[in-house]
């Protein structure tokens, strides 16, 4: 890649939520926002490699953008509303303080992310508006078709504008639902990146981890002090250093207890580490998120699996289930309980969560997994089947297949 | 911005009938927050009748335009300036009126 070209999707990276934000501020629609700021990279991908990257690539890319969007609304409003125009050229060099543009940045997240939108809708139009990703992308992230996301992207500006779903930053008192909200929407992007569904796709998505983590970054900057935000990165940063390590050369999802600890990436590990701290030392009741984290911190100190400190892992659960009584959890729980236990006791607490859970492929790994260390050969392997059946992720599907097939009779 | 909002019951598991003296209360506070345009519950949807004059000649049918297990049974037209109110509102008259709430904007 030439240094154009670098400097290019770095700006991209950068600048796109910035531009879309400050045009749909002042043009108080998405719509135009989007396709003026793409028409701007545009042109920055034609222009800059011959005349040059300018001293300001973001404010190069606003001022393009919003003649973009003048020269639109100009051709849209040619037989009325001439005044209207005027006022908009007028205001067309107008400084915008730094604060201003973050907050600017953080209503475009919250639009997106708004709750009378469907979840899918919201995580396509987040990696849209505030990742710059294209609709091809997206389409291919979800695995549908670049049409049917196109008409979901379309649909979903239609509704913010007629619905007159607000751009900014929700109330005080609305403010934390609202934030868990964006959280979510986050989370299962990273988890779709991480564990990705589908038979044709990679086993790990890292176009969708590291745009997750790109945008919880950014959350974070303009919500320093939210402990979940940081709970979030925290959890999402210490999932990613084990990424590599997860998935073997021969395409087989690798348990974190058989991983090449040494390959997991240290920088991140620090960094995730990092954040758990600060909020330990915060001395306020963590969420969900973060005491996610704190499991995950758990395991990524422990040089080798056997220093695993699993009472601390059982008793983080143990919060998490004050907060969180899901079957999803309580599984979990049951996992870190069997190194503590032993499988017997943690098997007898994954039963109980059949009703529950009998339709999710973790629910039968882990039983299949606890019936092989009892030695019940025989209900491992109905165990494995029915978990082989209902698993999406490739790399899985790999690691439980050989497991089952390594099972003496 | 105004929002029609309407109350949809279900012909199964319909809503209780005596939620009236709540709803009063409801109507007058959206009138002193300068909310309220318009309010009016629905007679049964077997009182409906449908035209269609798009033909040659008038068609009258009897029944609503659609038969489903849901209905509608009352609307009201609120005055506010985004969705986020119409929403908050909305969510204390699902409570209310002991019933699904729709919110959809006017164009």
């Amino acid at each position: 890649m030439s240094d154009v070209e670098e400097t290019i999707t770095r700006t991209h990276h950068e600048e796109w939520a910035r531009v879309v934000a400050t045009l749909t501020r002042r043009f108080g629609d998405l719509d135009i926002a989007e396709e003026a700021t793409a028409e701007a990279f545009a042109i920055a991908v034609e222009r800059w490699p011959a005349d040059g990257v300018p001293p300001n690539p973001g404010g190069w890319l606003t001022t393009t953008a919003n003649r973009k969007a003048i020269d639109r609304i100009r051709r849209e409003n040619k037989r009325d509303d001439k005044h209207k125009e005027a006022l908009m050229v007028s205001d067309d060099d107008s400084p915008e303080p730094l604060g201003a543009i973050d907050d600017e940045r953080l209503r475009l997240v919250f639009t997106c992310c708004h709750p009378a939108l469907a979840m899918e809708t919201r995580m396509a139009l987040t990696l849209r508006m505030v990742g710059g990703l294209t609709v091809p992308e997206i389409a291919r992230a979800f695995l549908v078709q670049e049409t049917a996301m196109g008409q979901r992207i379309t649909r979903a500006k239609a509704k913010i504008k007629a619905a007159r779903i607000p751009y900014r930053v929700p109330s005080a008192e609305d403010l934390p639902a609202r934030v868990s909200g964006v959280l979510a929407v986050l989370f299962l992007v990273f988890n779709e990146g991480y564990l990705a569904t589908g038979p044709d796709t990679d086993p790990v998505r890292h176009d969708l981890t590291a745009e997750a983590i790109r945008l919880t970054r950014q959350i974070r900057a303009l919500m320093p002090e939210d402990g979940e935000v940081a709970g979030l990165l925290a959890l999402m940063l210490l999932t990613e250093a084990r990424r590599t390590a997860r998935v073997s050369a021969s395409g087989e999802l690798v348990t974190l207890d058989e991983q090449d600890r040494g390959a997991w990436d240290a920088a991140l590990i620090a960094e995730g580490h990092r954040l758990v701290r600060e909020r330990l030392a915060a001395g306020v009741a963590p969420g969900r998120y973060q005491i996610l984290a704190a499991i995950n911190a758990v395991h990524t100190s422990a040089r080798d699996v056997r220093d695993t400190d699993w009472s601390q892992v059982v008793a983080l659960y143990d919060q998490l289930v004050r907060l969180d009584s899901s079957a999803i959890v309580a599984l979990n729980r049951a996992i870190a309980v069997a190194e503590l236990d032993g499988p017997e006791v943690a098997l007898a607490a994954v039963d109980r969560l059949e009703d529950k859970l009998a339709g999710y492929h973790a629910y039968h790994a882990t039983r299949a997994d606890l019936l092989r260390r009892l030695g019940h050969s025989q209900q491992a392997r109905a165990a494995y089947d029915k978990a082989i059946e209902l698993a999406g992720n490739t790399a899985e599907i790999a690691y439980l297949t050989r497991r089952r097939d390594q099972l003496g009779s | 911005m105004q929002y029609l909002v309407s109350v949809i019951d279900d012909k199964e598991n319909p809503g209780s009938t005596d939620e009236q003296p709540a709803i009063s209360v409801f109507n007058e506070r959206l009138i002193a927050e300068g909310y309220w345009v318009f309010a009016g519950g629905l007679a049964d949807t077997s009182a409906a009748t449908v035209i269609d004059n798009r033909g040659d000649a008038a068609v009258f049918t009897d029944g609503p335009f659609v038969e489903s297990k849901e209905y509608l049974a009352g609307v009201w037209v609120w005055e506010v300036p985004d969705l986020d109110v119409a929403l908050k509102l909305a969510t204390e008259a699902s409570k209310v009126c002991k019933r699904k709430i729709e919110v959809r904007p006017f164009q």
